[in-house]
């Protein structure tokens, strides 16, 4: 996020798209009720009628893949009413001769047409978001799983940067990240192409300073995504996965796909909590300890780096993650000795700029937002506040582009995913728990009345969902929630895995799979 | 008896709030809420309040196991790691570093991930090192 969780209070409008905030991120949704009390306008923009979406002063029902023309389509009445703020265009981007031509093209009626929204709904939210003292966006999975998720979110910074809405408190581009530490992950150097702190590896003085630091020779190419690992295991090319506490069946799109690449590895670890479904396949399964046993730190969707703490001892033998690989290097012939996560945590912060400030001493409260570079620095609250970390702030010149697949007579429907408010994930550890399995512990697709009634189904048949690559049985919701041929199911549950009909068509540039649209049908079970 | 409360962050998902676990005799048996929290000011979502529930679920994994014929057989550290290393410096040897990947993880803790990334750089070789950010 560029701005903290808190400053959604300050704002006076918040735009809130592909995120359902109550389900996915419920304290942020706090916040933004509050917000609303103290008479912000909020306004949510998705193709499903998310909770949230009730409470909104505006909803609007976009078709699934259109956000670019959407968003376009707003900026066209932004600048053709004259509410941009030329004085932030002007002193803080640049790009803006090139993306005014683009947005040229996007006159409401055309984007009414694209979108399924109202041509005055769209003038509402341009006037709403613009002429906010403090605009602030919110996003999610919603926005960045398509094969256009990085056009959708460069688009959301246009949007901003054309209003100003950055750079200030309660304004800001917000995107909620979905896990517990996938803001660490990246930050630690958890991608193909980059140390911890963002560090480029094909950069040759980055490269240099970590081979000194650590004693090793390191490839200075870019690695490959978990995707292209898949592939690569599949034609041969890789031999072997070392996999830590993640659910790749479960979660990666076209999971018969993915079985298949593990089934091919001559070798395949699996270090985790539970017995989950990637684990079957593994050759070696190594038992680590969860949350409640270990010291560490985590930084959640703010930058907010904090501390977690041990409660109790992991059950049997098993470790912590960061000791089972460190007993492995030492095994391996590199010797790796932490005695503590607060001593890997001093490394890190040599390391790494943003994090250089960042001691267990002083995480003990609060915490700190990175970036945090010296001992002295009280963290960042928020981003972007005089300049952009390139300088200038980047106008995109982005065209609307169709989703990867299409409907026809034999899928079509528009199926999407997502989560339920009472599970995480891929349920590993939320099954576990009876007070939320008691709420509900079952695949339920959703859809919409007067589809459910032309295929003769109604709430709780068992039906099949069938796409191009599988299919699964599940049971059948009818809600006006779901706009007519659309259809929802979520990943949480193995017996019925929405991904195994989900499309692995991914965004040319940060590989992310089309989770959220693909083209289905639907019909009764037989009995 | 012995009863402690131990200030942590919920597992969950990336709001992170903070709460303590209650633990009596080593064993958790509840969460409440941190108050002075920035992130969650005393708050919860049903998830956070009910997860002391998988802790110390039976069905945790306690030892390690190697598949073998077709089934796991539970074995010590040293077996299953020397395993390990043995393989992997054998296909390393045998494919190159980059026939190698990693899976990081965005549920463990940013230390964790650390190491995870420099195994893969250092130790193997290879950038091949990626977790679910994406998915
Ligand atoms: S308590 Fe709920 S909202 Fe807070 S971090 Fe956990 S899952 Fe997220």
């Amino acid at each position: 996020m560029t701005n903290s969780v808190d400053e959604f209070e300050l704002s006076d409008c918040i735009f809130i798209t592909g995120s359902n905030t109550t389900s996915s991120h419920p304290i942020v949704a706090t916040r933004i009720l509050r917000a609303k009390k103290k008479g912000a306008k909020i306004i949510v923009a998705d193709p499903r009628r998310v909770h949230i979406a009730d409470l909104a002063d505006l909803y609007v029902s976009h078709r699934l893949g259109t956000d670019v023309a959407l968003l376009n389509g707003i900026m066209y009445v932004i600048l053709d009413k004259g509410w941009e703020n030329r004085a932030f265009i002007e002193e803080r981007t640049e790009g803006f001769e090139e993306f005014e031509k683009v947005i040229k093209d996007y006159p409401p009626e055309k984007v009414a047409e694209i979108t399924g929204v109202a041509e005055k709904d769209i003038e509402t939210i341009a006037h709403w978001y613009a002429t906010a003292e403090r605009g602030s966006i919110a996003y999610c999975m919603g926005i960045t799983q398509h094969t256009t998720g990085v056009d959708n979110v460069k688009t959301l910074a246009n949007l901003a940067m054309l209003t100003g809405h950055i750079g200030r408190e309660g304004t800001g581009v917000n995107p909620l990240r979905g896990q517990n530490n996938v803001q660490g992950a990246c930050d630690m150097g958890g991608l193909p192409n980059v140390y911890p702190g963002y560090q480029p590896v094909t950069q040759f003085q980055i490269k240099e300073k970590f081979e000194s630091a650590w004693g090793a020779q390191l490839s200075d190419k870019v690695g490959l995504t978990i995707p292209e690992m898949t592939s690569g295991l599949l034609e041969g090319s890789m031999k072997a996965v070392y996999i830590v506490g993640e659910n790749p069946l479960l979660s990666d799109p076209d999971a018969s796909h993915v079985e298949e690449a593990l089934k091919r590895a001559e070798l395949v670890v699996v270090q985790d909590i539970f017995m989950t479904p990637t684990a079957e396949l593994a050759h070696v399964i190594l038992p680590a300890a969860c949350f409640a046993e270990k010291d560490g730190t985590v930084t959640n969707t703010e930058r907010r780096v904090m501390r977690t703490r041990k409660a109790l001892d992991p059950p049997g033998e098993a470790k912590t993650d960061w000791e089972i690989i460190a007993d492995l290097s030492n095994r391996m012939g590199y010797p790796m000795d932490y005695s503590s996560a607060e001593e890997i945590m001093r490394e890190i912060a040599s390391l790494t700029p943003s994090y250089g400030g960042i001691t267990y001493e002083r995480l003990e409260g609060e915490g700190l937002q990175w970036p945090c570079p010296t001992k002295d620095h009280p963290g960042t609250r928020f981003l972007h506040k005089d300049r952009f970390v390139r300088g200038k702030g980047l106008f995109h010149a982005i065209e609307f582009k169709p989703p990867a697949e299409s409907t026809d007579d034999e899928f079509p429907l528009w199926l999407t995913t997502g989560r339920l408010y009472f599970h995480f994930h891929t349920g590993t550890m939320t099954r576990k728990s009876g007070a939320l399995t008691g709420e509900i512990d079952e695949q339920y697709v959703e859809l919409n009345p007067e589809d459910a009634s032309q295929l003769g189904i109604s709430t709780g048949d068992e039906i099949l969902l069938t796409s191009r690559r599988g299919q699964i049985r599940a049971k059948a919701l009818v809600t006006d929630r779901m706009k007519k041929g659309e259809v929802f199911a979520s990943f949480h549950f193995v017996e019925s895995n929405a991904n195994i009909l989900t499309n692995p068509a991914f965004d040319p540039i940060v590989k992310i799979p089309e989770y959220k649209v693909c083209a289905v049908r639907v019909e009764k079970a037989a009995s | 008896m012995e009863f402690k409360t131990v200030l942590t962050v919920c597992p969950y998902c990336g709001c992170g709030c903070n709460f303590y676990l209650e633990v009596l005799d080593g064993k958790v048996i509840g969460t409440i809420p941190c108050k002075t929290s920035p992130v969650n000011e005393g708050k919860l979502c049903i998830k956070g309040w009910n997860v002391h529930e998988f802790i110390q679920d039976p069905d945790r994994l306690t030892m390690p196991l190697i598949r073998e014929n077709g089934s796991f057989r539970e074995a010590g550290w040293d077996e299953a790691l020397d395993l390990v290393a043995s393989k992997l410096k054998k296909i390393k040897e045998q494919h190159g570093p980059d026939s190698i990947g990693l899976f990081a993880s965005a549920k463990i803790t940013n230390e964790e991930n650390y190491v995870i990334q420099k195994f893969a750089r250092a130790v193997i070789g290879t950038n091949n090192v990626d977790h679910c950010a994406r998915l």
